[in-house]
């Protein structure tokens, strides 16, 4: 029972990592995007002010990435410990 | 292997709808070449697609609690993650965000990045969890996380009223925009549009639940999809000579920018602003001439008249000066309430053109800090109020396991963002095609589509565009634009074939449509399975749970039709403010449930009731039309934006209450261990 129990928790930390990491990435990515809009605006890449094209299309990209990171990544978690109870 | 088999076959019959759509599509545009009439095309769209929705319904009718409710968990990720975005992608941001985006500039893409980002906290805090727990509501979670001495029955109540209250507000929304689209498309009066919309709704939820609305959806996704890209990738094409308009139209916004710095300087442009504020000073001496200025003004009119009709005057120009003299405010109060709304629209119209990929402008550093606050605030409550909106959370109960409905998020937010990253590509070529072709062209030679969008509601027009300077040439200060047009009239505005207008109003429709669908069964099963089931008669059968609730879904869906038939607002205000009410409200309880243990009963029930009061109080107290005034904000905040206060008092409220309360008992957190639990 402790054993089951202390194996659950190994799992709910690694999980509960992932989800702090990604949950900063997503916070830092959204608030520097708009805080430091006006900076970025004065950046032009390939024909884009970099402000506009992060905050319509680039801040998206991330979101993405990050449901996706987040998917996989706990997947493979679950396969790890789910071998264990097999 | 089953399950796989069930896969193969979705995409086989989804695959053939979409190319079945394309083949109509092509069919109706030969019709167009042939003469078919306008209005025609119109009634073809919207018939047939109601048709499609109403029949998915017919095939998908079931009376099985969990096929209702949950469309019996068998619902694969992708195709999950494509009825969910449909459920999400409403009329607001179908029709109303690109407008935005092209009235507004930058400040419109607050609801692309709040609507967006939302999907990182449903992934990350809540759906895996939900699905878990497999059960069938959210209210159902929230009272088995919370349940104590009463088993959880008043958390139950609390966030069914939660529930109730947003998901209501935001399907009037909706409807509304049915009623709008549909009227504009076919020339049938707005209520009996509304009425139709509802129809199609009813046959699809009523026959066969959560499992109809699902198929329909995913169908729903197709069309919308379809509908949004033709438009813009012919206007890409057009101008930027590249069929990706999400690569192409960064270039566009450098061209728009050059010509808006023009727009500053042009004399013509400058004299045109010059007029709104001189009209605005007028106003304003009038305001402060108050009641002198009401009396005079009045027997100025009646004076005329009088004239008018002793002389032998053109019976146009007697009608012309009556029909001044009943607008004519009725006393001072309401002089000073028309003048000085009147004041602020002629002032906006006095200042320049805001430029489109400018972030923040204002005229001082201050005035910039504000509008940056005020856009960090909308993301804000957007992103905590996305993810708490039950009716997208209930579809993360339909799939078949927690791994199937991690991958579904991604698949959500994917075909969410598909759509978003070409809503201001639409708005910028729109922009561009505005600037390039209809500015600086003769008045005698306006395109159709002016006299015909100006033409459909004469009590407000969406667009005006008025020789204010009397030069016979059409400047930008003159044009006058409705936010919700834009999208609509895109294809007349580019040039393009009558057909794909009534691609885009199908388009719109089916984004109202599917929200409407999952918002009134989310309704629906709330009263149903929560109220009724769970607390009034918990030895219902499965039959008398299902049909209960088929009747209430009736009942609320003609409510909401009612509602919606008063006009209420503009789409965007109202779905606004459901937001910041499923922020405060639903986030800190749901979003804690998993990831803190300590959380109790007594600290949700705070949670909820402290969150939502704290978010309603301040919409009350700083909202116009509530009641409120500009001067109450806190920080400047605009009142759509009211889930920053409302979130942290009701987070506040449910940590506080719970750390000075017992811990939850045994069972409470015998769940959270099972939640966490791979």
């Amino acid at each position: 029972m402790t054993g089951e129990g202390r194996r659950t928790s190994a799992y709910w930390r690694r999980a509960r990592r992932l989800t702090l990491w990604l949950t900063a990435l997503w916070l830092i990515a959204t608030f520097c995007t708009i805080f430091f809009a006006r900076e970025l605006h004065r950046v032009v890449l390939f024909g884009w002010p970099l402000s506009f094209y992060m905050a319509a299309q680039g801040i998206l990209l991330i979101y993405v990435c990050i449901v996706g990171a987040y998917a996989w990544r706990m997947h493979r978690l679950d396969r790890a410990h789910g071998d264990h109870e097999r | 292997m089953n399950d796989k088999a069930f896969f193969r076959r979705l995409c086989r019959y989804y695959g053939l709808y979409t190319l079945g759509f394309i083949l109509f599509l092509g069919a109706v545009a030969i019709l167009e070449h042939e003469g078919f009439p306008r209005v025609w095309i119109g009634y073809v769209f919207l018939f047939t697609t109601i048709v499609i929705y109403a029949g998915i319904g017919v095939l998908s009718r079931t009376s099985d609690v969990t096929e209702y409710y949950v469309a019996g968990r068998r619902v694969p990720g992708i195709f999950n993650g494509m009825a969910t975005a449909a459920d999400w992608i409403s009329a607001a941001s179908f029709i109303s965000v690109a407008g935005s985006l092209f009235l507004w500039g930058f400040d419109g893409l607050a609801y692309l990045i709040g609507w967006s980002g939302g999907f990182c906290l449903v992934a990350l805090f809540i759906a895996p969890f939900l699905r878990k727990f497999g059960q069938y509501t959210i209210p159902d979670y929230l009272a088995a996380r919370y349940g104590g001495a009463d088993g959880g029955k008043l958390v139950r109540l609390a966030a069914v009223a939660a529930t109730v209250v947003v998901s209501f507000t935001y399907v009037v929304a909706q409807i509304y925009g049915v009623g709008l689209i549909t009227s504009r498309f076919t020339g049938l009066d707005f209520s009996v549009g509304i009425f139709l919309g509802l129809a199609s709704i009813l046959v699809c939820s009523f026959l066969g639940g959560m499992r109809a609305v699902t198929w329909t959806q995913v169908a729903q996704y197709i069309i919308i999809l379809i509908a949004f890209l033709t438009p813009v990738t012919w206007l890409s094409i057009k101008h930027a000579h590249n069929p990706l308009p999400q690569l192409a139209y960064g270039p566009a916004i450098e061209r728009i920018a050059a010509q808006e710095r023009q727009f500053v300087v042009d004399p013509k442009e400058r004299e045109v602003r010059a007029i709104f504020r001189q009209r605005a000073q007028d106003l304003e001496e009038s305001i402060d001439g108050l009641p002198l200025s009401w009396e005079s003004g009045r027997a100025e009119i009646q004076n005329n008249l009088e004239a008018l009709k002793l002389g032998s005057a053109p019976l146009l120009d007697v009608r012309q000066t009556a029909r001044e003299l009943s607008a004519y405010p009725k006393d001072a109060d309401e002089a000073r309430r028309v003048w000085s709304s009147e004041r602020d629209r002629n002032l906006a119209r006095a200042e320049p053109p805001v430029p489109q990929a400018l972030p923040f402008p204002g005229a001082t550093k201050e005035a910039s800090d504000i509008k940056r606050n005020n856009f960090l605030a909308l993301v804000f409550c957007l992103m905590l109020g996305t993810a708490a909106l039950p009716h997208i959370l209930v579809r993360y109960y339909t799939t078949p396991g927690v791994p199937q409905t991690r991958s579904s998020v991604f698949w959500t937010l994917f075909f969410i963002m598909l759509l978003y990253i070409t809503i201001p590509a639409l708005a910028v070529l729109v922009k561009y095609d505005i600037y390039s072709a209809l500015v600086g062209s003769s008045f005698s030679h306006l395109p159709d589509w002016v006299s015909y969008w100006a033409g459909i509601d004469k009590a407000h027009p969406l667009i005006s565009i008025t020789d204010v300077n009397l030069d016979g040439i059409v400047q930008l200060s003159e044009i006058s634009m409705d936010v919700d047009m834009v999208v609509l009239a895109t294809p007349e505005i580019a040039g393009l074939p009558y057909v794909i207008s009534g691609l885009i109003a199908a388009g719109g429709l089916a984004a109202a449509l599917s929200t409407a669908d999952g918002l009134l069964l989310t309704i629906s099963n709330a009263l149903s399975h929560d109220i009724y089931f769970k607390t009034v008669d918990p030895g219902a059968s499965q039959q008398k749970r299902v049909t209960i609730s088929k009747l209430l879904l009736l009942m609320v869906a003609l409510l909401a039709g009612y509602v919606a038939s008063l006009k209420p607002g503009d789409i965007l205000s109202l779905v606004g403010a459901a937001f910041s009410l499923a922020a405060s409200a639903l986030f800190p309880a749901l979003a804690l449930g998993a990831m803190w243990k300590r959380a109790n009963r007594q600290g949700a029930i705070a949670g909820i009731a402290g969150g939502f009061l704290m978010c309603a109080y301040y919409m009350v107290r700083t909202h116009p039309t509530l009641g409120g005034s500009a001067d109450a904000l806190w920080f400047h905040i605009a009142p759509i934006s009211a889930a920053v206060f409302g979130v942290p008092a009701g987070m506040a409220a449910l940590i506080v209450v719970s750390l000075l309360t017992p811990p939850p008992d045994g069972r409470a957190q015998a769940l959270v261990d099972y939640l966490r639990a791979p």
